[in-house]
């Protein structure tokens, strides 16, 4: 068995602020496969997207420690002129906004055909074709007509149609989707998520999907990462990680969902307070303060939790672990996420 | 949080009923409202086809019922809640609120019915003014009403315990609160007046997914202890389901189903419903699998050139000619109202 697909070991990314270094993604560790979906959850300010940009390099300014491979080649340390040369041919990411990503000068058919002609060195009248086959294998109807109109002539998911096209035209390997369909309507984000579906078992793609929405998780992930503060909370095979959330901060997120199938007769378990600030980083685990889990233990469990972070361990055979000093050892799996649940489930003090 | 400060317009109340006989009727009752856009200037300097953003919306709200508006972008749904309110001047049709027309007040007229009558916003940082303090933002509209300074800050406290904010950060400033906290803030400034009604645009999809629960359970707890009446308008199915008593379907302007939560979910009678909600991914892997979905064709038109008929018509997987040529009106079906030739599976 060979490499894989992509290979991310202790990636650590740092950004130099006014208030000193922040360390936006820490300790970080994942494979994609060829063909499979990864999908990495997580909310504001959890490193999700960071995590993507340095994959792609294109971390503007940040430190980037750790390793990156690509079918075995290490991404850290290339020059940006060997990175530009894989971005396109072997990996490529598309944005929640389509419009970062397309001039709005060019024709849309123009920034496919620059794509692929810089890459493979093909004539225009081939790059133009290639263009247009490309938009007519996204779903675009009338491709020929639609490659000559501007991006602001495209709806929204028609544009999220054109920059998947164009992620795709040099045949690259991996895909990464930042928020992909969260600026869309639910019925368009349903077309897209088919259409990468379909490009990927047609191409053995492998994708990383970032998002915020569980529900996209589910639909599309095989395995998925979940990120807090910067870190993995919990990293598991899609149909465990929701049929037996280990991480306190997995469960109380899917507690705390409204769901269609839900009954909607009690309050909703709310997990009490905010996603952390990674300026002040505390020696703990991040999730503690918030923790309903931390909350129940005894004074010395809680001083555990607040002093000393927790080590993402493997739990059983596969790729499942959890970073939690207490989850699925010996405290009860269904301990109340809101330790104020009795008074206000919803306050955040 | 004494029962004072949840209700001292009672009385208030009881003495303008010489003026506008109390009513038995809803609270709120909304017939025909249409509102009209100017069209587009082109860089010709002529004007585009006017864009009917509303048209033709209906419905009554009970004091102290929820109704859920839902649908997707540009159907209409932020700028009915803006001319509930009166944030945006109708075109045509009727506002009746309290048994009293308020369509045409002028603001002056409308001035006595606007505290009972609030709006809270999606993005909570840029609804609020940074360079106020917590207690002045909270505060100014009972200024509005009269009250005196001192009065409104003891009630602006009071109102921040109740939302579940520490009453002691009164003199701080929006920037100093999470995204969370900060529609507390505005669910607090909504409450200031003791309104009766309150318009709710979006008011958790700017939050992240761990806090939307916190403002959720907040709102349904308010509604509650104050007896509240809530539109409530959300592109998310699910937290739509999660507060309203009743929902009302919108595309491209117009009300296409309405009627009580849980048949509505349970059975969705028109085909735009039906495909709204199978789009919804579930969280929950197993489901996702099982699950048959309609996935439409193409995106919502524009309302500046809607289709002709039904317009859902060129996205419906169940159009027959007469719905291309003519508009179906809202028709009970199924024990609620739906606008559809062919409604039901």
């Amino acid at each position: 068995m060979g490499a894989p697909l992509l290979e991310v070991r202790d990636l650590r990314v740092t950004f130099a602020t006014p208030r000193g270094p922040v360390r936006a993604v820490d300790s970080l560790a994942f494979t994609v496969e060829t063909g499979r979906t990864l999908g990495i959850v997580g909310e504001s300010g959890s490193g999700k997207s960071v995590t993507s940009l340095a994959v792609m390099g294109l971390h503007r300014g940040a430190e980037v420690g750790g390793s990156i491979a690509l079918a075995g080649q290490e991404l850290t340390g290339l020059s940006e002129k060997e990175l530009s040369r894989l971005r396109g041919r072997k990996m490529a990411m598309i944005f929640q906004d389509p419009l970062s990503s397309l001039h709005p000068y060019y024709t849309v058919g123009e920034q496919i055909a620059e794509h692929f002609r810089v890459h493979f060195k093909a004539g225009r009248a081939a790059a133009r074709k290639r263009a247009v086959d490309m938009l007519g294998e996204v779903g675009i109807p009338e491709p020929a007509r639609r490659a000559g109109e501007y991006p602001h002539q495209f709806s929204g998911g028609m544009r999220q149609r054109a920059m998947i096209a164009m992620a795709l035209a040099c045949e690259p390997d991996l895909l990464i989707a930042d928020e992909p369909t969260t600026a869309l309507d639910v019925t368009v984000q349903a077309q897209i998520l088919e259409l990468i579906a379909r490009l990927q078992q047609e191409r053995g793609l492998g994708v990383v999907m970032i998002t915020h929405d569980l529900g996209v998780v589910a639909r599309v992930a095989h395995e998925v990462l979940v990120m807090y503060g910067g870190r993995a909370a919990e990293q598991a095979c899609v149909d465990e990680l929701f049929a037996d959330p280990a991480h306190p901060y997995t469960r109380g997120l899917l507690d705390s969902l409204p769901r269609l199938d839900d009954a909607d007769d009690e309050p909703l378990r709310a997990i009490p307070g905010s996603p952390p600030s990674l300026l002040t980083p505390g020696p703990g685990c991040a999730f503690a303060p918030r923790c309903g889990l931390a909350a129940a233990g005894t004074p010395d469990q809680r001083g555990r939790c607040a002093t000393e972070r927790p080590e993402l361990r493997p739990r059983g055979a596969g790729p499942r672990a959890a970073a939690c000093h207490f989850a699925g050892a010996g405290a009860p799996a269904s301990a109340p996420t809101a330790p104020s649940t009795a008074t206000a489930p919803e306050a955040t003090r | 949080m004494t029962v004072e400060a949840r209700r001292p317009d009672t009385a208030a109340r009881a003495e303008g009923a010489g003026t506008a006989p109390a009513p038995s009727g809803p609270l709120l009752s909304v017939r025909d409202l249409t509102m009209t856009f100017p069209g587009r200037r082109s860089a010709s300097g002529r004007r585009g086809a006017p864009v009917r953003a509303v048209d033709g919306v209906s419905f009554d709200l009970a004091a102290g019922e929820t109704l859920g508006l839902v649908g997707e972008s540009g159907c209409g749904k932020s700028t009915t809640g803006r001319m509930l309110v009166r944030l945006l001047e109708p075109t045509s049709g009727s506002i009746t609120f309290d048994g009293r027309d308020i369509t045409r007040l002028s603001q002056r007229g409308l001035r006595p019915h606007r505290r009972h009558l609030q709006m809270v916003f999606q993005d909570p940082h840029s609804s609020l003014n940074p360079r106020q303090t917590v207690a002045r933002i909270i505060s100014d509209p009972l200024l509005v009403q009269g009250w005196s300074a001192s009065d409104a800050r003891r009630r602006a406290a009071e109102l921040m315990d109740l939302v579940g904010l520490i009453p002691e950060h009164i003199d701080r400033y929006p920037h100093e609160f999470s995204g969370g906290q900060a529609q507390r803030i505005g669910i607090a400034r909504s409450l200031a007046t003791s309104p009766r009604l309150i318009v709710a645009d979006e008011p958790v999809s700017a939050l992240d997914v761990s806090v939307q629960a916190q403002i959720v359970n907040l709102m349904e707890r308010l509604r509650r202890e104050l007896d509240l009446a809530y539109v409530f308008i959300a592109h998310d199915l699910s937290v739509v389901k999660r507060v309203s008593d009743r929902v009302a379907v919108m595309y491209l302007g117009r009300i296409v189903e309405i009627g009580e939560k849980r048949a509505l979910y349970e059975s969705p009678q028109h085909p735009y419903t039906r495909a709204l909600l199978s789009a919804v991914p579930l969280p929950d892997p197993a489901a996702e699998r099982r699950r048959e979905r309609i996935v439409l064709l193409g995106d919502p038109p524009s309302p500046a050139a809607p289709p002709p008929g039904c317009t859902f018509h060129p996205r419906c997987p169940k159009a027959q000619d007469v719905c291309r040529t003519d508009r179906p009106l809202l028709r009970i079906a199924a024990s609620r109202e739906v606008a559809c030739h062919f409604p039901g599976d």
